[in-house]
């Protein structure tokens, strides 16, 4: 009795950007030695593909913050200052000293690790709110709002670790960025786990549909009772949240805290992921599983082009091109401009 | 109709989307100096028509002549250049450039690579001229009534060159005067020879100005006829392709309901504002809606009608007053609260203020009963479906499924999924503010009876119309607005469409109200 509504494979947002990420394997399945090698050593999986997905996990956090905030109609080019302050954070309360234990040396910090992981998540939930705060109740534009932690963000995270690059010694923290789960990096779960969690709250809940609505059209959600500046709000504290997971992250893979360079102008790549993935800058209709694969891509990028020794003045270039090829391919018009040219040769 | 004599002539137009036939072998022919009306209801094919007449969608299968040479218009801006220009029932000008820019814009006149403003001020001030409008042309365009931004739009749509102006529901937002004042600048320049065709929803407008119609009817063309040979009744029925027994029988369920009401006249008062006022937008008034009745808010545009629903709901925050319901005093800052409290609101703009173009039916119906039950009592995706397809029944929605995004469905369908949306709340109140606005007689006629018909189950219906008659027809009482206050109630028995112009001009005017065979 019900009409079914017939959508092709390819009217699936996610279809596209699993084509572009398709094609760049394919490129290296080719031209790469080695690229889809993977080794097991000492119980732990090594090979290209692990690595991409291990390098991508930071940039996949990101993304996911920065797809609910754009899908609300905002955005948030904060979120690499957060990384900072986030880092910078945790390597401050993890800063210790050698303790004798037992007849051995041993690093001991001030802080338990647990209690320096909730803080600093914490603290970057309270930077997202910050962020939520001047946007959905003070009305600030969203990029102007984000401006201001983007730059006084890199500020706050100097005043933390005096100006100094803090070194990290605690063992176990590493295991976070470093370690391995049943053959697998420990990120890769870590990233799973947040975006299935995300996708649940999507999902389960009503806050997907609320969100789109926010996105489409705010004054029509207002009407029909949305509270819509809570829903905005919750957006961009898990963007926070988000970032000093991804902050946290990388701290624990380099085991330091530069805040200078920590999470520089990543925030452009977390919207690059977002808009790649075929997902509107407008805001409402969005797909997170999209973004995701649209941080694959570019990290597959990153990764191709360093192995196949391209040479660093024209890496960007190169990175760029790929970029604009795999937008164009989503592209409405490019789109059907492919699709008539495939009628007439099916007329042909 | 000799070929010759045609201006464009349309034939065999034929348009296919996805598993709708949109317009099927439809012939339209316009003539030069001639005034011609499309008619049809929503989903007709009016649009469609007037979409591949301008190339805003492409031809499937039949021929476009101009002036007897076949053409192919491929863009808005293409036929523009062959000479047909059309103007949009939303005004598609710049509020903050000045008039002159708008009527020259991207087509500006230049002068040693520069733009030449003299010019342009000057050409804008003839083609104004032309339709009888002075204004200063170097002021911005917000600072004008729509009804000037109207002319400016047909001004701008009136290049040398334009043969054929198409107006696209030009006067849903004009009242009667500034409509006849369109009127008159159409018969102008129908004398001028340029065949015009227009498209509307007001019956009395087509009788007005028109010579000939067309009317569609799902996608099928019914005919055209010289308009002074074709009674109304004639034309609303080969419109909706039924007789008007259907509207009698409502009129007479309302009749019956009036009856009923009479015997128990006890209605119990569900809200009540008093001396409910916002500084600049309304003076206070004093209201109060029962029980199973439609009270109705009549006035011109502006007068504050829309304002006191904004405020009833929160929407707007009163600054002096209060509100009770069932003679509890409560507090309504925002939507949130009134919904709450059991009321509902259609909006007057439903494009930007009701619906979500992007979303489908379903989740269209079930934002504001979700929106109510909040985030953490998720409505099962099962039930979200009974629900929709219940009202899609119900209100007699016309979709393919309640997965359809609501931007496919016509007007009067939309707004259906408007109410919809609040009647799944299962309001006590609700408001509806122009529900009937741009919408086709047979949806215009299902709405009022879906009105009545919720006050006779017991709710209670707040009801905004420009159209005297359908307020005449829903109503049981009726407040008159000017001037952004009250001036006046009609109760049983005092409403007419004479009455209320009456109490609307302070009881000085005299009013020429069409027959209303409706």
């Amino acid at each position: 009795m019900k009409p079914v509504l017939k959508r092709g494979i390819t009217s699936h947002q996610v279809f596209w950007p699993l084509i572009g990420l398709a094609l760049l394997l394919l490129f290296n399945f080719i031209f790469t030695k080695d690229f889809f090698l993977l080794e097991m050593k000492e119980g732990h999986l090594y090979g290209s593909l692990i690595d991409i997905l291990n390098r991508a996990s930071v940039l996949m956090l990101l993304t996911i913050g920065m797809t609910l905030v754009i899908a609300s109609g905002g955005i948030d080019i904060s979120v690499g200052s957060i990384m900072a302050i986030a880092s910078s954070t945790i390597a401050v309360l993890l800063s210790g000293k050698m303790v004798d234990i037992n007849g051995a040396q041993q690093f001991v910090s001030n802080i338990p690790l647990g209690t320096a992981l909730l803080l600093t998540l914490g603290f970057a939930l309270l930077l997202g709110l910050w962020n939520g705060l001047l946007v959905s109740y003070f009305g600030l534009q969203a990029i102007v709002a984000t401006l201001i932690l983007l730059v006084a963000g890199r500020g706050i995270a100097q005043l933390i670790t005096s100006g100094n690059v803090i070194t990290v010694y605690h063992e176990r923290f590493f295991y976070i960025g470093g370690g391995f789960l049943f053959g697998f990096p420990v990120s890769i779960f870590i990233v799973g786990a947040v975006f299935l969690l995300t996708m649940l709250f999507i999902k389960k809940t009503p806050f997907g549909l609320f969100l789109e609505t926010v996105g489409i059209n705010r004054v029509a959600g207002r009407f029909s009772g949305l509270n819509v500046p809570l829903i905005t709000l919750i957006c961009y504290s898990i963007s926070g949240l988000c970032a000093g997971m991804a902050g946290i992250l990388m701290t624990s893979e380099v085991r330091s805290a530069d805040p200078n360079t920590m999470g520089y102008f990543i925030e452009l790549d977390a919207i690059l992921a977002f808009a790649i993935a075929g997902n509107s800058m407008a805001g409402g209709k969005f797909s997170l599983g999209a973004s995701m694969v649209g941080a694959l891509i570019i990290q597959t990028i990153r990764t191709t082009i360093y192995s196949r020794g391209v040479a660093p003045e024209i890496m960007l270039v190169v990175n760029a091109i790929i970029v604009i090829i795999i937008c164009s391919l989503q592209s409405e018009r490019v789109k059907t401009a492919i699709g008539k040219v495939q009628f007439k040769q099916g007329r042909a | 109709m000799n070929d010759n004599n045609d201006l464009l002539v349309m034939r065999n137009i034929t348009k296919r989307f996805p598993g709708v036939v949109a317009l099927s072998n439809v012939t339209f022919q316009l003539q030069q100096g001639e005034i011609h009306g499309i008619v049809g209801e929503n989903g007709a094919g009016k649009s469609t028509l007037i979409k591949v007449l301008t190339g805003a969608e492409s031809l499937e299968s039949g021929e476009i002549f101009l002036s007897g040479k076949g053409i192919a218009p491929k863009s808005p801006h293409h036929a523009q250049l062959l000479g047909i220009s059309t103007v949009y029932q939303e005004v598609n000008l710049c509020p903050h450039l000045s008039v002159a820019e708008n009527i020259f814009i991207g087509r500006q006149p230049m002068k040693n690579g520069r733009i030449d403003w003299k010019e342009i001020n000057k050409r804008s001030e003839e083609a104004l001229a032309r339709l009888n409008i002075k204004v200063d042309v170097t002021s911005t365009l917000d600072e004008y009534s729509v009804a000037i931004q109207q002319m400016v739009a047909i001004s701008r749509a009136l290049d040398t060159s334009a043969r054929v102006l198409i107006l696209d529901e030009p006067t849903s937002s004009l009242d009667k005067h500034e409509a006849s004042n369109l009127f008159a600048v159409m018969r102008k320049l129908k004398s001028e020879g340029i065949g015009i065709v227009f498209i509307t929803h007001f019956l009395d407008q087509i009788y007005k100005v028109t010579d000939r119609v067309t009317i569609l009817r799902n996608g099928e063309c019914v005919g055209t006829f010289d308009t002074s040979s074709l009674p109304r009744g004639q034309l609303v029925a080969k419109m909706i392709g039924r007789e008007l027994q259907d509207f009698q029988s409502w009129v007479d369920a309302k009749k019956a309901k009036s009856e009923t009401d009479t015997d128990n006249s006890v209605a119990k008062t569900f809200y009540c504002g008093k001396q409910l006022g916002r500084k600049g937008t309304i003076d206070p008034i004093d209201i109060s809606i029962a029980k199973g009745e439609v009270m109705g808010l009549a006035g011109l545009l502006g007068s504050g009608r829309t304002e006191t629903a904004r405020l009833i709901f929160g929407v707007d925050k009163a600054d002096s007053g209060k509100s009770y319901i069932e003679d509890k005093e409560v507090t309504i800052n925002s939507p949130q609260d009134s919904i709450r409290l059991g009321m509902g609101f259609c909006p007057e703009n439903r494009k930007s203020e009701s619906i979500i173009a992007d979303l489908t039916v379903r989740e269209n119906i079930i934002l504001g009963l979700q929106a109510k039950k909040g985030l953490r009592h998720s409505i099962p995706r099962r039930v979200q479906e009974d629900i929709a397809n219940r009202f899609i029944d119900l209100l007699n929605i016309s979709t393919p499924g309640c997965e359809q995004l609501v931007r496919n469905l016509s007007g009067g369908n939309q707004q259906k999924v408007v109410i919809a949306r609040w009647l799944a709340t299962e309001p006590a109140l609700l408001i509806l503010d122009e529900p009937t606005r741009g919408i086709d007689v047979g949806a215009k006629a299902e709405i009022q009876t879906i009105i009545v018909n919720l006050a006779k189950e017991g709710m209670a219906v707040l009801f905004i119309s420009s159209e005297l008659e359908e307020m005449v027809r829903c109503c049981e009482r009726v407040a008159v607005y000017r001037d952004k206050r009250t001036i006046g109630e009609l109760g049983k028995g005092e409403i007419s469409e004479q009455g209320i112009m009456h109490t609307i001009s302070g009881g000085h005017g005299e009013f020429a109200i069409g027959a209303n065979e409706l």
